[in-house]
């Protein structure tokens, strides 16, 4: 599935009345997608909660974006405050759930989604590793293959890690999984069968 | 002290060779630009610059850093489309780079200014942000010892001030102003507009004065 269905599945798992932090990229799309009476607040790590939707350059307020620093709206009930606010937010676990990007996942939670290795790459962090420490559940929206055909839901991680143990869901472009104690279950798959999966990925899975 | 009110030239004179600036704003969202203008005139070079990101465009951070007058960067977030002069230095050598995530960024600043030693913090516990540094297990849980980040200077953005120097901010725009604020010996804030003493309702004011040592208006 592209992009946008995935997208609208994770919007409507997102609990009723949930805090939610949205990562750069495609997570942002989520917003989308999420039912204005389900009650759900955006924050967003630069300061706001009740944050709106993504707005043209030509409606912009430049006092006014959101963590990839675009322009965008601010809701009824929004509130305004400061990065060491904002960041105690998500440490102090007041934040139900972040949904971030990944360049991989292990089985057992582990993330990877701030730096590839490479020696000439110019590494950025941000606050995925905030985000990954601090909030209630992390998951993750990912493609499940790179285009060369390798897995990102891995045994172990072989990037640099972001945070471990965090990453209780994976939602990807073929299927969907919980990761918990007792592994890792396939609970939706799309064009792919769990037989499939199986052995494609190099993770005991668990058939839901 | 009583907070001085003045021009950005006069703001930023004293700042010296091999100063730590920390730099407020969120992209360009609460960069004092023409605070940084005025430093670029100054001419301190050598510096260790506290920023979130590296500099965006042209302007701001990005022509300190362009003017070559920035030694290293401590930031969480310098990778960017548009932070093209910060990638040439990097490449080039002539820059270092600190990468902090942003919560421990704006934390260890809030120590700073509150008179904290150090924290633990299970912020990239098992990363290699973590690797070789002091580690602590609390009621079960991993925690990595950091330090506070204090500046000789900060160079901030407000939106309005009264002429006490109590500060208002505009929006997201707020972002690490407030902290670093309190962070650094010589608070220098940018404001659009100073009012005069009670115009701001004191429930609304978010930098206190005692913060605050120099104003400058410059018009948005």
């Amino acid at each position: 599935m592209n992009t946008e269905d995935l997208a609208r599945i994770i919007a409507a798992d997102i609990p009723a009345g949930a805090y939610v932090n949205l990562g750069i990229g495609q997570p942002t799309t989520i917003a989308r997608y999420l039912k204005p009476d389900s009650g759900v607040t955006l924050h967003t790590e630069n300061g706001m909660l009740g944050m709106g939707e993504v707005v043209p350059a030509e409606e912009a307020d430049w006092d006014l974006t959101n963590a990839g620093k675009q322009p965008v709206t601010e809701l009824p009930g929004a509130a305004y405050f400061h990065h060491a606010d904002s960041f105690a937010m998500m440490r102090g676990g007041h934040l139900d759930v972040c949904v971030m990007g990944a360049f991989q996942v292990a089985a057992g939670g582990d993330l990877a989604n701030w730096h590839t290795g490479a020696p000439d790459a110019i590494p950025a962090v941000g606050g995925a590793m905030d985000l990954a420490a601090g909030a209630k559940e992390v998951w993750v929206m990912m493609t499940l293959f790179t285009k060369k055909g390798e897995p990102k839901l891995v045994p172990s991680c072989t990037y640099p890690l972001t945070g471990k143990a965090c990453v209780t869901r994976v939602y990807t472009d073929v299927a969907t999984f919980h990761l918990g104690p007792s592994g890792v279950r396939v609970v939706a798959t799309d064009g792919i069968t769990f037989d499939q999966l199986t052995t494609r990925l190099d993770v005991p899975l668990i058939q839901a | 002290m009583k907070t001085e009110v003045t021009d950005p030239v006069t703001a930023v004179k004293e700042i010296k060779d091999g100063d730590t600036v920390l730099v407020g704003g969120f992209g360009m969202a609460g960069m004092p630009v023409e605070l940084i203008d005025a430093l670029i005139e100054h001419g301190a070079g050598d510096l260790t610059i506290v920023s979130n990101n590296a500099g965006n465009g042209d302007t701001g951070l990005a022509a300190l850093i362009a003017a070559g007058r920035v030694r290293k960067m401590v930031c969480s977030f310098p990778r960017q489309a548009d932070s093209w002069h910060f990638d040439a230095a990097y490449r080039a050598g002539t820059i270092e780079l600190e990468l902090v995530p942003q919560g421990n960024l704006a934390e260890r600043m809030r120590a700073a200014g509150a008179g904290i030693g150090a924290f633990y913090c299970p912020t990239g516990v098992g990363t290699p942000i973590a690797e070789g540094r002091e580690t602590r297990v609390i009621d079960g849980r991993e925690y990595v010892l950091e330090h506070p980040i204090r500046g000789d200077v900060a160079l901030i953005r407000a939106h309005v001030a009264d002429r006490l120097g109590n500060l208002v901010y505009r929006k997201t725009a707020r972002n690490f102003g407030p902290v670093m604020a309190t962070a650094a010996t010589l608070t220098i804030a940018q404001v659009s507009r100073i009012v005069e003493v009670g115009e701001l309702d004191p429930e609304a004011v978010v930098t206190p004065s005692i913060y605050v040592n120099r104003l400058v208006e410059v018009a948005a």
